[in-house]
Order: C-alpha cells, then structure tokens, then sequence
C-alpha cells in the first residue's frame, strides 16, 4: 500500500509531504504517525508541506486531527512550508487551523519545537526544587 | 471526468489545475479554483455517491473563465440554505465545502431534487 514516509530524528518525527494526497493516503498517515509517535516515544512532529498546491477542508482537517492526536500522547505538532497561495486560499475558505502551530519552514519550526521541548523538561524540574525548600 | 473514488479527487484537481494554468491564471487564483472543484469533487463523492464534472473554458465579451460543473443522482440536498451555511455538515466534514467553495469562485450555482441530484456549478473569471 502506498504510505508517505515518516522519518525520525531524535525525538521528533519528520514527515514531508511530497504528492498531491487523496483521502485515504491522508487518513493512513494520521494512523501511521500516532502509532509512530507511542512506538517511539517522540515528543514533537514535523509536517513539512511546503510542496502540497491545495490543502482543502478535508487536509486541513486531518492535520488538525494529528496536531490534537499528538497532544494527547505528549508530543508537539509543527506544520512548516506552507505556500502562500495556500495560505490565503485557506482563509478563505474559511479555516484558520486552530490548535495547529505552523512555521514558515523547516529550520524554523525544528526550533520552535526544541524550544517546547525544552521548556517542558523545566517545567517538570519545578516541582523538586520547590520540594527541597 | 468521472467521480468515483478518492484517487478521482486527484485527477479532478489535476485537470482544474492544468486548465486553470492555460487560461494564465495568477498562482493565487488557479489554487482557489482546484480547492474549490476538490471541495465540490468531494460532496459529489460522499453525498452524491457519485458523479461526474465538465470542465469549460466560457467566454463572455473580452474575459475567459473556466466553469466547472458537478452532478450526481445522489439523494440530493432538501435544504439548500442550510447546506449553504458555515459550520453546517450532515455528514463527518467541517461544513466548509459549499460555503468555502462558494467564496473561492466568482459565480456559484446550486440546483438540488430531492431524490433526483444535485448540480453545482461554478464559474471564475480571469
């Protein structure tokens, strides 16, 4: 069966989307990556789909449905790459992505995830320092 | 062009964007033109069982637009207003297909039988 790859890289989850994908390749991929994210453990998601031309209502919809699947299993989603034409056809359209962060590419989206990263470990150091006092 | 599968999605958005392409539309327009016909595409697919689009390059005086037409013999839409409407979906989408699709072309057309189908037709100018 036809699958877009997910690739890993330390603790995030790199996937580039790189044909024009009907429904059902979408679906598998939102499958493949939750099932991806507990086997691994990853903490982040990179979606890079700077060479997709149109992102309907349906697309848009499943990566909303993985954005909000990783959040659940402790993992971030960064969408990077967005075309500008896709862009504003998207709003148009009527769909602002809520609950999905984006970057505007690759480099950029790889920081801002480390940088949540990060900040969630120093979250969960908080409590023991406040128990020694 | 036959609507019958997901992977007949792709070919629909294939054709619109080549056509759309030919006619010398900006970047801009040919996307809102292929995700308007893939959000049509679609409902003729999930609520039309579906269909078939005709793709037309229409002249009127000195401007050239290409009109889509979707039509299927689905249990067509017993209200139009409402289907219409943002947020509004009688199935497992988000209600953006017509409503979206509808902001992203110059001119919309719906005609609906209950029982017979439903006709979508959208026209964008260059």
């Amino acid at each position: 069966m036809e699958r877009i790859p997910i690739l890993r890289m330390g603790k995030v989850l790199l996937v580039t989307i790189q044909v024009d994908m009907h429904d059902q390749l979408a679906v598998t991929l939102q499958d493949d990556l939750t099932s991806k994210i507990v086997e691994t453990g990853a903490r982040g998601v990179l979606i890079d789909i700077s060479s997709l031309e149109v992102v309907d209502s349906f697309i848009g919809r499943i990566l909303g449905n993985i954005a909000n699947m990783s959040r659940v299993l402790d993992a971030q989603t960064v969408v990077v790459g967005m075309q500008p034409a896709v862009a504003i056809t998207l709003v148009e359209l009527g769909m602002s992505l809520p609950g999905i962060r984006t970057a505007l590419n690759v480099e950029k989206g790889m920081a801002l995830l480390q940088a949540s990263m990060e900040a969630d470990e120093a979250e969960l150091e908080v409590p023991d320092a406040s128990l020694e006092d | 062009m036959p609507i019958r599968s997901s992977q007949d999605l792709v070919l629909v958005r294939q054709a619109v964007r080549t056509w759309s392409a030919e006619l010398k539309f900006s970047l801009v327009e040919q996307t809102k033109m292929v995700t308007a016909a893939s959000e049509l595409a679609r409902n003729t697919l999930d609520y039309g069982k579906g269909g078939q689009v005709t793709l037309a390059v229409v002249q009127e005086g000195i401007r050239r637009g290409l009109r889509l037409s979707f039509e299927d013999q689905g249990p067509g839409i017993p209200d139009v207003e409402l289907a219409m409407r943002d947020g509004y979906t009688s199935g497992g989408g988000m209600g953006l297909g017509l409503g979206g699709a509808r902001r992203l072309v110059n001119e919309f057309d719906i005609v609906s039988k209950v029982g017979e189908g439903t006709r979508v037709t959208v026209t964008r100018w260059k």
